[in-house]
């Protein structure tokens, strides 16, 4: 009974890494950078819902949407302002940029909110399940955090490949100036996946402080690293490659945590990491490229 | 593509790395450092400098430097820290001072960070310091403390509780080192009876929980108390404690021991909570601020106990309680006890071995050494307090316990 209650914490949260996974992996298709300042729009996601329902003491849905608007509003902005006009430099100056960017977040919160860690109030009002005479209890956030990832990755999938913005956003993926020959606009297809992938992050937010009721500055930095590491786990810019990479590395961590030694658990999650990297240069369900020399 | 990968592979094993060494949260800018110090030591800057200017006059001043983490996680020590000392410093001063010597103090951010705490000390010397009341956490203490030795500079912590902090004879403090908090802990627990089966949840990334752990797993053994679980979790993962409950609960533990600080026990107290789980919780010193935390609720730290040196309701500080919230605006904790406490032993120790302010740093540390093992002082944290040769403190230790959102003495 106490290994189902490992996994569904496990699966809860994998299911976060997931989506705030999702963020990097798209953002890595479409525009092939690594957008490190990802995990601190998840903290400034926090903060904003932390805002509303906590100090204002508005609604939680309307703290939630608010937060998504903020970070929608944000991520595209840092695009437009940091990541834009090096649209044609090296990926290592972009690089740096995205970890400037980060550290950026997380001083101006540090600044504007103080470096004390606030207990969140969790904005899921869903009850938990007592099972099996109470031996197995599963709480609200649980259910709510594995429910959002599928809806969100259900979603997301649909939009992908149903709408003719998910159309030109694999077009993009695939293929940068042929794109632009078919008359795509490149630059506003890719402030469109910054959009979404900030609004997911608001979601993240919102879940992971739900989740785990501490929220400070640096909320961000850890979940966004290991989220990273799911991403590239998965298959880095394969939708699917980030719920699996997501699910696997919140299990793995969990599982390695109760029944190796909790002391080694990020070591241990670390380590697969390279051994599948090994293995599987590409990821899980990466795909292979083959480079034309 | 490869390229990228590994680009950004090591991009995260450079940042995975820096937050391993618990320094990724206290990247604070020098500007967001002390903006916010400004903010929360507003009115105590201004006195201080009063004071200051006070004792410039008469031309006999000591500096006090103070070295805490005014920002950053463990802030809400390095400000009582600092507020405390602060507080010693205006009354010596008002009485006159000690033999006719002000008192001069400054206080220098480390954000929990020894390498910052070795700036924030070089600052301070550059400032004229002749005695140390710092630092305020453990690590930042060991760092300075070897400083302080090279240099010749009488250094008393308040609050820096692992043993290497007193590796070197010129350091003094005022708190119990993690050993004893631990064994202390241990006793405490077999002679109330509180419980025998006990399960562990510690923090590996920093010497001050494991220490104590240590030490009570070690006196756990004679006090008869059955270690059921021993879980730990590190600086990079202190937001998810699920399963360090879970099996804590399994084991059918009476009594969770947290020797850790009371940021990540606040989440704990919430998980175990969600979980139905509700055994004794006792912690240490670092307990001790978890009714500041910010949107907290309250009623999930009903019951907690921990040890600690002071209460704010105790007939003994009443006086020091009215004092420091009158002037700061905030009720003290144990650290601002123990820096007030470090102040008052500093004079008591300089009117004993007769030192004057024109005295050298290091000639003045001499006779400190001497002065502060034949001094005794009834302060805030423990009545007739006296101190060996090695700095540790002689003092009975003391339990509280949350009642009603208030620090209940046992």
């Amino acid at each position: 009974m106490s290994f189902l209650s490992y996994l569904i914490n496990g699966i809860s949260l994998g299911s976060i890494y997931a989506i705030i996974a999702l963020g990097y992996t798209m953002v890595y298709g479409i525009a092939r950078m690594l957008n490190f300042a990802h995990g601190d729009i998840i903290m400034v996601g926090g903060f904003a819902i932390f805002t509303m329902v906590s100090t204002l003491g508005l609604p939680a849905p309307l703290g939630i949407l608010t937060a998504v608007v903020i970070c929608t509003v944000l991520g595209v902005t840092i695009e437009r302002v940091a990541y834009k006009p090096l649209r044609g430099a090296s990926s290592l100056a972009v690089l740096i940029t995205a970890i400037g960017v980060s550290y950026l977040l997380q001083n101006l919160a540090l600044l504007i909110f103080g470096s004390n860690a606030r207990q969140f109030t969790s904005v899921v009002t869903v009850p938990g399940l007592k099972l099996a005479g109470g031996a197995l209890s599963i709480s609200g956030e649980t259910i709510v955090t594995i429910l959002s990832c599928i809806v969100i990755m259900v979603c997301l999938t649909q939009f992908i490949n149903r709408t003719k913005v998910g159309q030109a956003m694999l077009a993009v993926s695939e293929d940068q100036g042929a794109a632009t020959l078919m008359g795509i606009d490149v630059n506003r297809t890719i402030a469109i996946t910054f959009a979404i992938g900030s609004a997911l992050a608001a979601i993240a937010g919102a879940l992971l402080c739900s989740t785990y009721p501490s929220l400070t500055p640096y909320t961000g930095s850890m979940p966004g690293i290991k989220a990273f590491v799911a991403a590239v786990f998965g298959g880095i810019g394969s939708i699917p490659g980030a719920l699996i990479g997501g699910v696997l590395l919140g299990v793995i961590e969990n599982l390695s945590k109760a029944y190796i030694s909790s002391q080694l658990s990020d070591a241990i999650v670390f380590s697969v990491l390279i051994i599948v990297l090994l293995v599987r240069p590409t990821g899980i369900l990466g795909k292979k490229i083959m480079e034309k020399v | 593509m490869k390229k990228a990968i590994s680009l950004g592979l090591a991009a995260m094993m450079a940042l995975s790395l820096t937050a391993c060494g618990g320094s990724a949260e206290q990247t604070t800018s020098a500007a967001a450092g002390e903006n916010t110090q400004t903010e929360a030591a507003g009115e105590s800057a201004a006195a201080g400098e009063e004071a200051a200017s006070e004792g410039a006059a008469s031309g006999e001043t000591i500096k006090i430097g103070v070295i805490g983490p005014l920002t950053g996680p463990a802030a809400t020590y390095g400000i009582a820290v600092q507020n405390g000392a602060d507080l010693a410093v205006k009354e010596i001063n008002a009485a006159g001072g000690v033999n006719g010597i002000m008192f001069e103090n400054s206080t220098e951010d480390d954000e929990n960070d020894p390498e910052k705490a070795i700036n924030a000390y070089n600052t301070l010397k550059d400032w004229g310091m002749d005695m140390l009341v710092g630092t305020t956490t453990s690590k930042p203490c060991i760092a300075v403390a070897a400083e302080s030795a090279n240099d010749g500079i009488f250094q008393l912590t308040p609050s820096g509780s692992a043993v290497e902090c007193l590796v070197n004879d010129n350091v003094f403090r005022v708190c119990f080192s993690d050993p004893n908090q631990g064994s202390a802990s241990a006793q405490y627990i077999g002679e109330h009876s509180l419980a025998t089966k006990i399960a562990i949840i510690y923090d590996s990334s920093t010497e001050y929980s494991s220490g104590i752990r240590e030490s009570f797993v070690k006196e756990a053994a004679n006090q008869g108390l059955e270690i059921v679980a021993d879980e730990a979790f590190t600086a990079d993962s202190n937001t998810d404690f699920s399963v360090q409950l879970d099996k804590a609960k399994e084991a059918g533990a009476e009594l969770v021991f947290m020797p850790i600080y009371y940021q990540e026990a606040s989440v704990i107290l919430k998980q175990a909570s969600d979980k139905d789980f509700a055994p004794i919780f006792f912690g240490c010193d670092g307990m001790d601020g978890i009714l500041s935390v910010e949107n907290f609720d309250a009623s999930l730290a009903e019951g907690l106990m921990f040890l600690t040196p002071f209460s704010p309701t105790e007939e003994a500080s009443k006086q020091f309680t009215e004092d420091y919230t009158a002037a700061y605006g905030i009720e003290p904790i144990q650290f601002a006890a123990d820096s007030y406490d470090a102040v008052y032993a500093i004079a008591a120790a300089i009117e004993h071995a007769g030192i004057t302010a024109d005295m050298e740093p290091s000639e003045m540390c001499e006779l400190m050494k001497t002065a502060m093992t034949e001094i005794s002082i009834d302060g805030l944290t423990g009545a007739g307090m006296t101190w060996t040769a090695d700095g540790e403190p002689n003092k009975a230790p003391k339990a509280a316990k949350i009642v009603n959102g208030v620090y209940e003495m046992q």
